[in-house]
């Protein structure tokens, strides 16, 4: 581990950087996954469609191909000059939300229907009963699956750093093994690790969220 | 699909039985599940401040006559009129006009993740904008009305079924609705608490509100029914005040309900 701890710097920087493209992620995802599933199950015809449309194209497409799409495709098709980072970031937002998406309508479709028709009843609206009464409900039972999602988001976020960003952890890796010339298996190992940091405390943090939420019924 | 059933026997007794100003007019209301045709041009009028009880063996179609009413259920042809206003088909208009029109299910549906006193008030905080203090000293004020007024901190799941459905009258009362629709509202409960509901459901009819009730509770209907409907296989089979009706029910439909009710 000794080419590890002598460039420290480089993982520790490489980390940040990781960390910064996970919580985008992570925030841009759930977002975009609860407007989708919002969509499915909301009672107009089209939106139901473009959530299932949406679901259905990019569930069933490779990562790589999507962040490729979003690194190379986009920029040479619609002039769009960002850098790597965020178009990696919203490839991974894009590719993570449907799977959110499914979660969360999952959790929709496991409140009890009496709840919904209560609060139609009472006169709310669309939006106000899915805010009001249903998604605080199913976001409850939600949490496990979708945690298990954006922990496989985070370690998708390596592939990001595969197709060009530079200066997040697997990068760290790659600057490693060729520019500076140590051996490869420790080099992967202290991104391994990097990695491992990440989704262990998001499995921590998981596990407050869902004991906190358990108490509040 | 918008074919009218004409009911061979559904005029049975007049048609408009009722003095009163009309609040909720059902015409030549149809309504299908699949091939199945559960309302067949159903005509109904209930007046303001009128309590209407319907019965009916189960699978008659009373249940979904109620869920009409405030479109719960959608329905195939006919029309439905609340205050003069034609039922809108969905969106913000049909959510106000849902809104003048409470109700009571046969399995609460309180909103679990809220205490009984944020399910009474959060009609009218959402819907009404009602300021949360005005509307927390209403929402007390109900619920005391309904005898759970101790309870109002706690979570639905923390009290009993008697005590749900009580609040779910709150509930609906506290939008100060038109009409409280009740669908089953007893048929959920142990024995035991179902007089508690039945007694705020008494005390509601002699305030005057206008309510329509589908219940299996003949008692109740004797007691506090202005005008009792018999439905049976999707039709309104006879209609008539309740004492007319028990005494003396004139369709053989109904003569052959009440004699499997009343033979034990």
């Amino acid at each position: 581990m000794e080419p590890v701890l002598d460039n420290l710097d480089l993982y520790v920087s490489g980390f940040w950087r990781s960390l910064e493209i996970v919580l985008w992620a992570a925030a841009g995802s759930l977002a975009l996954g609860i407007l989708l599933a919002a969509f499915r199950v909301s009672p107009v015809p089209v939106l139901q469609r473009l959530g299932a449309l949406y679901v259905a194209t990019i569930r069933n497409t490779p990562l790589t191909i999507v962040l490729f799409f979003f690194a190379f495709g986009v920029p040479a098709a619609f002039g769009v000059t960002w850098d790597f980072f965020a178009l990696g970031t919203v490839g991974l937002v894009v590719y993570t939300a449907a799977f959110v998406c499914e979660s969360v309508r999952s959790g929709v479709n496991a409140v009890d229907a009496g709840q919904a028709e209560a609060a139609r009843a009472l006169g709310l609206t669309f939006r106000q009963n899915l805010s009001l009464v249903v998604l605080p409900q199913a976001l409850r039972t939600v949490v496990p699956p979708t945690g298990s999602v954006i922990i496989a988001m985070i370690k998708n976020s390596a592939v990001v750093g595969a197709i060009g960003v530079s200066g997040d952890l697997f990068s760290a890796y790659r600057r490693m093994a060729s520019a500076l010339g140590y051996e490869r298996l420790p080099s992967i190992a202290g991104t391994a690790v990097g990695f491992l940091v990440m989704t262990l405390t998001a499995g921590a943090i998981l596990m407050v969220v869902e004991r906190r939420m358990a108490v509040s019924r | 699909m918008l074919r009218r059933v004409t009911t061979p026997e559904g005029g049975a007794t007049g048609r408009t039985p009722t003095s009163r100003e009309p609040l909720v007019v059902m015409s030549g209301v149809d309504k299908h599940f699949g091939d199945l045709h559960v309302l067949k041009g159903v005509d109904l009028v209930v007046g303001r401040g009128e309590v209407l009880v319907v019965i009916g063996p189960s699978g008659s179609g009373k249940s979904t006559l109620c869920r009409t009413i405030n479109r719960l259920e959608s329905i195939d042809g006919g029309s439905i009129t609340i205050d003069g206003a034609e039922l809108p088909a969905e969106g913000k208009e049909l959510a106000r006009l849902r809104s003048d029109v409470g109700m009571v299910f046969q399995s609460f549906n309180l909103f679990a993740h809220k205490t009984v006193l944020e399910n009474v008030t959060l009609g009218p905080t959402k819907v009404r904008g009602v300021k949360k203090a005005d509307a927390d000293r209403r929402g007390r004020e109900l619920l005391e009305r309904v005898g759970v007024g101790h309870q109002a901190d706690k979570y639905p799941a923390q009290l009993s079924g008697g005590q749900q459905q009580r609040v779910a009258i709150a509930r609906a009362l506290a939008m100060e609705p038109k009409v409280i629709l009740f669908d089953e509202p007893t048929s959920a409960l142990d024995p035991e608490m179902i007089s508690e509901v039945l007694d705020v459901m008494t005390d509601l009819a002699t305030s005057g509100m206008t309510m329509v009730v589908v219940t299996h509770e003949m008692g109740f209907a004797r007691k506090a029914a202005d005008r009792v409907v018999f439905m049976a296989d999707g039709e309104l089979v006879e209609q008539a005040d309740p004492e007319t009706f028990f005494t003396a029910p004139r369709s053989p439909r109904a003569q052959d309900f009440l004699s499997k009710i009343f033979t034990h």
